[in-house]
């Protein structure tokens, strides 16, 4: 992509770039310790998860202060255009991915009576490894417009559609045998389920990647208007 | 959700993209319109220096089509080809064609003051006869015969109307033109141009000497008078291309870049030197 004209223009689109990979570095570290937390019931590291929270809404406020300015004063078109709309749409993703983490490290102080179970939480680590590389390389692609990472997270989210069946299916049977730790086994459900969640945030902000580059909305095949 | 990878490449955002469909359910493509100016293969040099080159394009009937591009790239002399008011530069050479509701204007015998009247045109800076309002709007219609007083009265006010003029000038009809502000001088002469109720109306630059508040003025008129006429507006302001037109055509250097539905040039571009240049970036 060549450079504009005015150079302030291009150093107000890069701010905002650094923005957006700032926040979604922190709500990485949200994800990175909520899952850990859980699956080692380390309330100590679930409560890291919450401390984080601030910052990242202050980020989210930021980077939609910044883009309403760039709007009003650029009247930004085409690519520039396409780009800051999914600025804006990937912050309300990221800052969503943070909330899931923080259900995650409630989660975490719930079942941290129970002891771990045998199988220890295979499938949410499964899938908490997943979205982990989904969230990191949707951002990766973000930073470099990559059309081939964007279209990679997308695919990968039926993976982690599928890891969250699994769970859902083993925790039914474990409520079925050891009715003692049922509250143990919602918990999971709960935390697949935010997991499963996460995997769609990092889905939709590739989305938005795809649209930046293409000019092409691919969310919702199906529907597009003839 | 498994996504299909279909990636044809550089498409156009008209097709599938959020881009798809004109503000009041015009068409989306110029092809798909009805046409009213079609410009062939169309070259033309000053005393030797080629300003324009192959373009060829279709301006659709009843449709606000916008030019632009960077100063020199021959949007001024691309406009000037549709009424043929290069013939009267000297050493200008034309080939191509342009045609006019099926017919070839620049073809022997065609009555070059009948298509002025056809294909009417505004200027960047308003040009206002030192003679009384009424006066420059009934001046081309002086120059038909056999319109009767009463009947050119009632043209002088529909035009004034049209041009959203009227209730500002009604009660100084008769004083000179020159007294009234740049923005109702730009207005008074798209009354003069509609007065002969040409099909087609050439804007070149009309809003760029006009403050804010006239700019929207004459693009709000473009607007209205996109439904009844054929409209070609050269600007140098991109917002307002965006704003007033269906279609836009992007030229460099004497060549057509790019052509295609507004809200698709602005949102999603097909090529990159159009991209470059609505973005404001080095090409
Ligand atoms: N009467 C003329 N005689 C010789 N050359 C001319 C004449 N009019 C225009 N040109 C040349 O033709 C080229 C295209 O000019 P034109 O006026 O069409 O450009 P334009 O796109 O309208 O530019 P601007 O945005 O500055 O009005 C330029 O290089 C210009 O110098
Ligand atoms: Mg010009």
């Amino acid at each position: 992509m060549s450079r504009h004209i005015s150079e302030q223009y291009d150093s107000e689109l890069e701010s905002l770039n650094r923005l957006l990979m700032e926040m979604g570095g922190l709500v990485e570290r949200q994800l990175r310790s909520a899952a850990r937390a859980f699956v080692t019931h380390d309330t100590g590291l679930a409560a890291e998860v919450f401390t984080l929270e601030t910052d990242v809404n202050r980020l989210e406020l930021a980077l939609d202060d910044e883009c309403v300015h760039i709007i009003a004063r650029r009247q930004p078109a085409a690519r520039d255009l396409r780009l800051l709309i999914s600025i804006m749409k990937a912050g309300t993703d990221l800052e969503r991915v943070g909330d899931e983490a923080c259900k995650i490290a409630r989660m975490t102080e719930q079942v941290a009576t129970f002891p771990i179970p045998d199988n220890g939480y295979i499938g949410i680590q499964h899938m908490r490894d997943i979205v982990i590389r989904m969230l990191t390389t949707t951002l990766d692609a973000f930073a470099r417009l990559d059309l081939d990472a964007a279209y990679e997270v997308i695919a990968a989210d039926a993976e982690v559609d599928d890891g969250f069946a699994a769970v859902d299916r083993a925790l039914l049977r474990e409520i079925d045998e050891q009715s003692d730790f049922v509250q143990r086994a919602v918990n999971t459900v709960w935390t697949a389920r935010a997991l499963e969640r996460i995997g769609d945030h990092a889905k939709n902000i590739s989305e938005y990647i795809v649209y930046v580059i293409r000019g092409r909305d691919v969310r919702h095949p199906g529907s597009a208007r003839s | 959700m498994a996504t299909e990878r279909k990636d044809p490449g550089n498409d156009r955002a008209a097709s599938d993209g959020p881009a798809a469909g004109g503000v009041d359910g015009a068409p989306a493509s110029p092809e798909r319109e009805t046409p009213c100016l079609e410009v062939r293969d169309l070259s033309l040099s000053y005393g030797g220096v080629p300003a324009l080159s192959h373009v060829s394009l279709t301006i659709p009937r009843r449709r606000v089509t916008a030019f632009i591009g960077p100063s020199g790239c021959g949007k001024s002399t691309l406009l000037r080809c549709l009424n043929r008011l290069n013939d009267l530069i000297d050493g200008v050479r034309v080939s191509g064609s342009v045609t006019l509701n099926g017919m070839d204007i620049y073809r022997r015998g065609v009555d070059v003051a009948d298509l002025r009247r056809r294909v009417g045109m505004v200027f960047q800076q308003p040009n206002p006869f030192p003679k009384s309002v009424y006066e420059n709007v009934a001046y081309g219609l002086r120059l038909q015969r056999g319109i009767a007083r009463s009947e050119m009265d009632d043209r002088v006010e529909w035009s004034l109307k049209s041009a959203a003029l009227w209730d500002e000038v009604r009660d100084r009809l008769n004083e000179t033109a020159l007294e009234l502000s740049g923005g109702q001088q730009q207005r008074l002469m798209i009354a003069r141009a509609i007065a002969v109720r040409p099909d087609v109306l050439l804007l070149d630059e009309p809003a760029s000497a006009l403050d804010p508040i006239s700019t929207l003025r004459i693009e709000e008129l473009i607007h209205q008078l996109g439904a009844e006429y054929t409209i070609a507006i050269v600007t140098h302001n991109m917002q307002q291309a965006a704003r007033v037109s269906d279609y836009t055509a992007f030229l460099y250097m004497g060549e057509l870049v790019e052509f295609g539905n507004t809200d698709g040039m602005f949102l999603n571009p097909a090529k990159q030197q159009t991209e470059d240049y609505i973005t404001g970036r080095y090409g």
